[in-house]
């Protein structure tokens, strides 16, 4: 029994009794055991998966209703609410917190029969690009455990690249999704604002962020998003997509369609000379695949780092102020503070990275200075969303290197949080303007991966992952070494 | 010149402003009526109650708003432990008009009070102080009213002295009633702030009054207060004071609130509300009939009396009552019955919860009174005891013999025990026609009210003449 198979062979297999759904869990988590020590995909491993597996075997002996995924062992990210498993965001702040409820997908997955082995690791609160400000240390690339995986959703993409689960859920704020997917050669969706229900989803910048599928093909990502997108009443902000089935015609390719180059996020100084060679290359892949492929110009694509991190600031101030210990948290006792000093000491529990942006929220939405920078970012973002919007009327899809570098290595861009922040600036696009963005692993460069990023326009969910699936194709990748 | 700042809890609604927990708190063990979301779990997010909107937007069209396009919410940022995101969601025309209504007016005496703006929000959670001193004092949470739908009604400052405060809040309040959204006389659901200035000084926010009895005790205060600093050539600063219900004064917050920079954002987790003109012209039609369109009703369709029709139109009890239990023969004596006898009976919530009075027992009763089978008289000792059991007319006529006495010979046999009892009203009565309701009423004393009083008098006139 093989662990490296694809969601629809992973079904096939239970389907014809070539394995069993506890079989192939518990080949899962000896697969968490043997390599969480090295790469520390996961804050915390379900120790009732198999047990779990076994009960939707019993189902299916027993000729119950099984739900879609048969027992697949799917990770979910420390952000996203699962009932009765501890949600920490990767902080110190929420080490205790066991979520009461479910998160609408968390409640699918249940409801559909998959197996939940774990909650993978994140920079705390989703705030980072490598997975390094995670509270609970590091998570490792599989590639080369001397580099970061990518982030926040670094350790989503690591448990599925190390066969650690079949399926994840991330979340994509600024890239979230796509980074990690990037530098780890995993297939990364961010889909359009309101195409999945945030509902359960730990807030960090509401506005802009989305939980994202993924797994190690295109296929696999269209068959979880398949489940997990559409109208939910728990969140105001999802919209109706009309039960789409992203699976079909997924091989439709893209003869004829228009491929459009975003010049400023293929022009940048801190642009890779690899990555813009493997770039380059896909750009002759389109082209073979039959694609009309030409260069269009976002100008305000300059701004968006600005922009993002002001709106992500001010939202973010404002989402984790309710991190004051009162009603969940870690133990403190409460007794003999006042109120405002007690505040302050509790949230000594935020890690670095965090406070940053706390400050940094805390004074960009102020009387006096929002005029100059939150209001400023929120007309970059309408005006983006037009520019992208007339890049729309002319191409089916904008392309770009998801990432412009390569992975770094551990601490490289620590102490220079600006040269981090710039490791959004192809990705966080797709965020301000609410549209969908994937990430296709296109080469491994020098033994680290390079992901080809893929806009489409609002709902395109169907074509983009069209396009994906026929860039995929043309590549040959090497498996990774575990 | 004294502006107000009024939050009423919409507590007709089923549920909270943002999730399915019960919008009327009251009657719950503490943090007994909270769900994740009320109390800001992470990863919840608000559900807008969308009958909210339409309540709220009744409200903004009964004070004459204008509604704006559409409707968007914001997050009002400040760390308080009763508040368990730490932001209130609440409304701003921070982008252009968005909060439920703006530029309303409504008449008092004749004085159009503007009104400012109106917005719904979500009430904070409860903080109950417990222990033996300052040293030893403990701070309890209680979540449960957390995510009451509240509205809030920001006068301009129109009024001049706390007695227009007053018949201003009573109209508002019996405005909130009609409209059945609210229940002001439920504790806690209709609070006021105050702002109150004399010329040319800056405005005194007034906070933390617990009834408008206090409030106007409060307004009283803080204008004197500020009258005498300026007879003497004190500046008055602009601040936010406290009112010390113990000791009934205004005092300065030493807590810099008022400056407190609460850094406004857009709460994107609810979309804009398109207020399109069809729900706007449904939600129109849906409103009850107005309190000056009922009284106007009143006057013209029965004949009813101004003060009778004024009581019985602004209060939705009695006009509920009065509605369910006329028709056009009976409406002035119905009316007449709730505005004169009924009323002492249940003058307080607690009473009209108990009354097992049903708008039934009134129109029976009139009609007992028209067909000559009870006095009017008598019709006041029935009502008291249908409020108590809740039985038939007939039933406590028959039980308490209330019947009419029209037997003249019965009535006679009284009318000269009273001659004999009071020569000296007789004598009175004798010179002046106009003192013999004296006597007729020490009759209908003897027999309690039931005698036919018409017949009574033409007796006691034909002994004395």
């Amino acid at each position: 029994m093989k662990l490296e198979i694809s969601a629809n062979e992973y079904v096939n297999g239970i389907k014809d009794g070539t394995f069993t759904a506890e079989e192939f869990t518990a080949r899962t988590m000896e697969q968490i055991s043997k390599l969480e020590p090295k790469l520390h995909a996961f804050i915390s491993v379900n120790n009732d998966a198999v047990e779990q597996a076994r009960m939707i075997d019993k189902k299916i002996r027993e000729n119950e209703k099984v739900g879609v995924f048969y027992g697949m062992p799917i990770s979910v990210k420390d952000n996203i609410c699962v009932k009765g498993s501890r949600t920490t965001c990767g902080s110190k702040m929420l080490q205790d917190f066991v979520s009461p409820y479910d998160a609408t997908v968390s409640s699918i997955l249940k409801s559909e029969d998959a197996t939940i082995v774990g909650k993978t690791n994140l920079d705390e609160f989703a705030m980072g690009v490598a997975t390094e400000f995670s509270a609970f240390g590091p998570t490792k690339n599989p590639w080369n455990t001397d580099c970061v995986p990518g982030g926040s959703s670094g350790g989503s993409a690591v448990s599925i690249r190390a066969l650690e689960s079949l399926l994840s859920l991330g979340s994509d704020t600024g890239g979230s999704v796509r980074n990690p997917a990037s530098f780890c050669s995993v297939v990364g969706l961010k889909p359009t604002y309101g195409l999945i229900s945030r509902y359960g989803l730990v807030s960090y910048a509401n506005s802009i962020e989305q939980i994202g599928p993924m797994g190690r093909s295109v296929e696999d990502v269209a068959f979880l998003l398949n489940h997990i997108a559409g109208k939910d009443q728990n969140d105001n902000t999802t919209i109706d997509n009309g039960h789409q089935n992203y699976l079909s015609d997924l091989d439709a390719g893209i003869q004829g369609k228009r491929v459009g180059i975003i010049k400023e996020m293929c022009k940048s100084e801190g642009l890779d000379k690899n990555v813009e060679s493997a770039f380059r290359r896909s750009v002759s892949s389109f082209e073979k695949l039959g694609a009309n492929v030409g260069e269009v110009s976002l100008d305000l694509v300059d701004y968006t780092i600005a922009a993002y991190y002001i709106l992500t600031a001010s939202e973010a101030g404002s989402n984790l102020a309710r991190y004051d210990n009162l009603r969940y948290g870690f133990d403190f006792p409460q007794e003999g503070y006042e109120f405002k000093s007690y505040i302050s000491k509790a949230r000594k529990q935020f890690g670095p990275e965090v406070t940053r942006r706390m400050i940094l929220g805390g004074f960009v939405p102020s009387a006096g200075f929002a005029g100059k920078y939150l209001l400023k970012a929120l007309q970059v973002k309408s005006k983006l969303q037009k520019e992208i919007g007339e890049a729309f009327k002319k191409f089916d899809f904008l392309i770009s290197p998801t990432v412009p570098i390569l992975p770094f290595r551990f601490g490289e861009k620590t102490n220079d949080p600006l040269a981090m922040y710039l490791a959004d600036i192809n990705t966080a696009t797709a965020n301000l303007t609410g549209v969908p963005a994937i990430s296709v692993p296109f080469e491994i460069s020098n033994g680290l991966p390079i992901g080809i990023q893929i806009h489409a326009n609002r709902l395109e969910e169907k074509q983009i992952l069209q396009a994906a699936y026929a860039l995929e194709k043309t590549t040959n990748l090497p498996e990774v070494q575990l | 010149m004294i502006g107000l700042e009024i939050h009423c809890q919409l507590t007709k609604l089923e549920s909270k402003l943002f999730c399915t927990c019960k919008a009327n708190y009251r009657g719950f063990e503490p943090n007994e009526n909270i769900c994740p979301i009320c109390v800001g779990l992470p990863g919840t997010l608000p559900r807008l109650n969308q009958k909210a909107v339409e309540k709220a937007t009744m409200i903004a069209m009964a004070l004459n708003c204008e509604t704006p396009q559409k409707v968007g919410f914001f997050r009002k940022n400040y760390f308080y432990p009763d508040l368990p995101k730490n932001f209130q969601i609440t409304q701003l025309n921070l982008y252009g008009p968005t909060s439920i209504g703006e530029k309303g007016k409504i008449m008092i005496e004749d004085k159009p009070i503007r009104i400012r703006r109106i917005q719904i929000e979500e009430d904070p959670g409860r903080l109950i102080y417990e222990g033996a001193s300052e040293q030893t004092q403990i701070t309890l949470v209680d979540y449960n009213r957390a995510g009451t739908p509240l509205v809030e009604i920001v006068t301009e400052p129109d009024f001049e002295d706390p007695r227009q405060v007053r018949i201003f809040l009573n109209i508002l309040s019996d405005l909130l009633e009609n409209l059945g959204v609210s229940d002001p006389s439920l504790e806690g659901a209709m609070r006021a702030d105050a702002n109150v200035s004399i010329e040319n000084s800056p405005r005194v926010e007034v906070k933390n009054i617990n009834s408008f009895y206090d409030l106007e005790k409060a307004i009283h205060f803080e204008t004197t207060r500020q009258q005498s600093l300026n007879e003497r050539g004190i500046p008055i600063i602009q601040e936010t004071r406290h009112w010390d219900d113990r000791r009934k004064i205004t005092v300065s917050s030493r807590t810099k609130e008022e400056e407190e920079d609460y850094r406004y954002i857009l709460e994107g987790d609810i979309p804009w509300v398109l207020m399109d003109g069809q729900s706007l012209e449904l939600w129109k039609k849906n409103m009850p009939e107005s309190i000056s369109s009922k009284k106007e009703r009143y006057l013209s369709k029965y004949g009813i009396a101004p003060q009778v029709a004024d009581v019985l139109s602004s209060d939705k009890y009695y006009s509920d009552l009065f509605e369910q239990s006329h028709d056009d023969l009976n409406a002035k004596d119905v009316a007449n019955m709730i505005t004169t006898d009924l009323m002492g009976l249940v003058d307080t919530r607690e009473k009209r919860e108990q009354s097992k009075l049903t708008p039934k027992h009134l129109s029976e009763l009139v009609q007992q009174i028209k067909s000559g089978k009870i006095t009017r008289n008598s019709a006041k000792n029935i009502l008291q005891e249908i409020v108590k059991t809740g039985d038939t007319v007939t039933e406590i006529i028959a039980r308490t013999g209330s019947s009419k006495i029209t037997n003249e010979a019965e009535i006679a046999k009284i009318v000269d025990d009273v001659i004999r009892e009071e020569p000296n009203a007789v004598q009175q009565a004798k010179e002046n026609e106009q003192t013999i309701n004296f006597l007729v009423g020490k009759i209908m004393q003897k027999t309690k009210g039931k005698a036919d009083p018409t017949l009574a008098l033409r007796i006691l006139k034909q002994k004395i003449a």
